[in-house]
């Protein structure tokens, strides 16, 4: 058991997730209890509007719960403060105001904020940090482009690599497959799976990507109208729970080909 | 190590500051040699006591009311460009120069509106600083509210568009009740002026320029990891909404006070960080906010020695020169380039 604390990132405990204001309460999960572990590869997966990006904001600490606790390395998320939790969690989003005129090697490089000097002057250790990251997500071919000149897949993986950079025992994507063809979906999915294995991060995603997911993940995150369930991709194969995911008629999941299939 | 390469162009802009300074300096209506204007300023020998006193009274606050004026718009319009994350974003987005416009014009068109009394308490000769100020710190407070209510930086940047469109209608509708006379005199503050600030002003002046000047840089690293957005700004551990009063308070303070003094000059700030951008293309703030105070310097002392057009009487308004010249320069490089960085 406390050998097992130790490689815990990230834990909820009975957490609510949602918005409130003074007049009222909106709750959109409920009793939340998930644990990643070091090394781990997790995916968020739920229908549009059930809550993912809720529940991505309230784990990376932009949300306050509702009720119950998020804990990152066992320390309360809310209590670390903002400069500290910036060497604990980094983040992937999509659509973000990000400026085009950045070289690849700037972008990536503003991943190690959190540890600059006042002015961002970067060090040995930082250089040497931002390489390794250029490395493992295999853009370093890439450092002098300016973002402007890059495809929508090469340009995730440079965001893959700025969160690498910052150097973060958890990493929270944002749907980082959205606009992304099969092909370049499976490789960012991939990648993320390698870079679990090879810098033993956790890496908690939402997706949108069911089959993928089931395929590299460690755990999945259920997230449905009614409950939220956790588990490895064959305990909740095993258990049916994907057939409850989507709203009865139109799709189906086919157990034996573990993929959704249109209802004729 | 990527910045190396910069240090040439930021050395080239210095020295074309410098030679600008001296060329406006020994410029202007009156002849004055050259050796001369180098004595006035060290305090040497000089050949008439006139020339020195218009050198050492007139020309040289000039130059630096330029130097000053040009610099401080142009990075109170690189702090909006980055903290709205918008390109059109500029010094007056806040409202600054409104607020003082609406200052000014109640100063000098209240008068037939209000009765005659008012304006005997008003007129004198720091009325139209003190009520352009006055004017500023009210849209300033008005802004610096909702920018501790607002959580999304957007809406800042509307509410200081509808102050500004609140406040020109006010004025409209002075100017349409004033005589001719008044009317002339708000046209002709509106034309901004370099060359009316005794040494006092330029001082007062200065105090607020050094001040927003340390205020900027002191947010330099912040303002590089604005470029990713604010959401992954805080998520490097940036306080949003400190970070945004420092650059609000920074913003205001340089354009509140160069409006005071010099008039609504408006264009220097949104057009200098484009022309820098487009001249050197880079987006890290540790380069940017020099070459940006050092453009805004460069392109005011030009703007100045075409205003004063050297040998004649006239000095024409400084604010129509600065679109005049600016405006095609930016047309100019965003077509030849074909690309737009931001």
């Amino acid at each position: 058991m406390n050998q097992n604390q130790n490689h815990s990132i990230l834990r909820t405990i009975d957490l609510d997730i949602g918005y409130s204001n003074k007049a009222k309460k909106t709750i959109i999960a409920e009793a939340i209890n998930i644990e990643v572990n070091e090394g781990e590869l997790v995916a968020v997966i739920g229908i549009n509007g059930v809550g993912k990006s809720t529940f991505l904001r309230t784990l990376s600490g932009v949300q306050d719960a509702l009720k119950g606790k998020v804990l990152v390395k066992n320390e309360q998320i809310q209590q670390i403060d903002s400069l500290e939790l910036a060497s604990l969690v980094s983040l992937v989003l999509t659509e973000q105001p990000i400026s085009k005129n950045l070289s690849v090697f700037e972008l990536v490089a503003l991943g190690r904020q959190p540890y600059t000097n006042w002015i961002g002057r970067l060090g040995k250790n930082d250089l040497r940090q931002i390489k390794k990251s250029l490395q493992n997500v295999g853009i370093e071919d890439l450092q002098n482009k300016k973002c402007f000149e890059l495809s929508d897949g090469q340009l995730q993986k440079v965001l893959i690599a700025r969160a690498i950079a910052q150097n973060t025992p958890l990493v929270i994507l944002d749907e980082p497959t959205t606009h992304l063809d099969l092909y370049h979906k499976a490789y960012v999915l991939k990648l993320l799976k390698k870079l679990t294995r090879k810098t033993n991060k956790a890496i908690v995603f939402a997706s949108h990507e069911i089959n993928l997911a089931i395929q590299l993940c460690d755990k999945i995150i259920l997230m449905q109208e009614s409950n939220v369930i956790t588990g490895s991709p064959t305990g909740l194969l095993e258990s049916g729970a994907f057939s409850t995911v989507f709203p009865e008629g139109l799709i189906v999941f086919d157990k034996a080909t573990a993929s959704f299939k249109i209802n004729p | 190590m990527q910045s190396q390469k910069y240090v040439l162009p930021l050395l080239l802009l210095f020295l074309g500051v410098i030679f600008l300074g001296f060329l406006n300096i020994s410029l202007g209506s009156v002849d004055i040699p050259l050796k001369d204007v180098f004595a006035s300023i060290l305090n040497l020998e000089v050949t008439k006591e006139t020339w020195r006193y218009i050198i050492v009274e007139y020309r040289l606050p000039k130059a630096i009311t330029a130097i000053i004026t040009g610099s401080g718009l142009a990075i109170s319009g690189l702090l909006m460009q980055t903290l709205f994350r918008n390109p059109l974003a500029g010094p007056y987005v806040l409202g600054l120069s409104s607020g003082a416009s609406l200052g000014v014009a109640i100063v000098i068109m209240g008068a037939s509106v209000f009765g005659r009394g008012f304006a005997g308490i008003l007129l004198s000769q720091w009325s139209l600083v003190i009520a352009s100020s006055f004017g500023s710190l009210l849209v300033l407070i008005a802004v610096m509210l909702a920018s501790l209510k607002l959580r999304d930086t957007m809406a800042i940047l509307i509410i200081g568009l509808m102050f500004a469109s609140l406040t020109a209608a006010v004025v409209s509708v002075l100017s349409y009740f004033s005589p001719a006379t008044q009317l002339q005199q708000y046209v002709f503050w509106s034309f901004g002026s370099l060359g009316d600030l005794s040494w006092d002003e330029v001082g007062i002046l200065t105090m607020f320029w050094v001040v927003g000047i340390i205020l900027a840089i002191s947010c330099i690293k912040n303002l590089n990891t604005l470029l990713l957005g604010e959401k992954y700004a805080k998520s490097l551990g940036v306080s949003i909404q400190k970070n945004r009063f420092i650059i609000i308070i920074a913003t205001s303070l340089l354009a509140g006070s160069i409006t005071a003094f010099a008039g609504p000059i408006a264009f220097v700030g949104l057009a200098v960080p484009h022309l820098i951008r487009q001249i050197i293309p880079v987006n890290n703030h540790s380069i940017l906010v020099p070459a940006v105070i050092l453009g805004g310097a460069a392109l005011m002392l030009i703007c100045d020695i075409v205003a004063q057009m050297p040998g004649q009487e006239y000095t024409l308004p400084i604010n129509a020169i600065t679109s005049l010249i600016g405006a095609p320069v930016v047309i100019w490089l965003l077509v030849r380039k074909r690309k737009f960085l931001f």
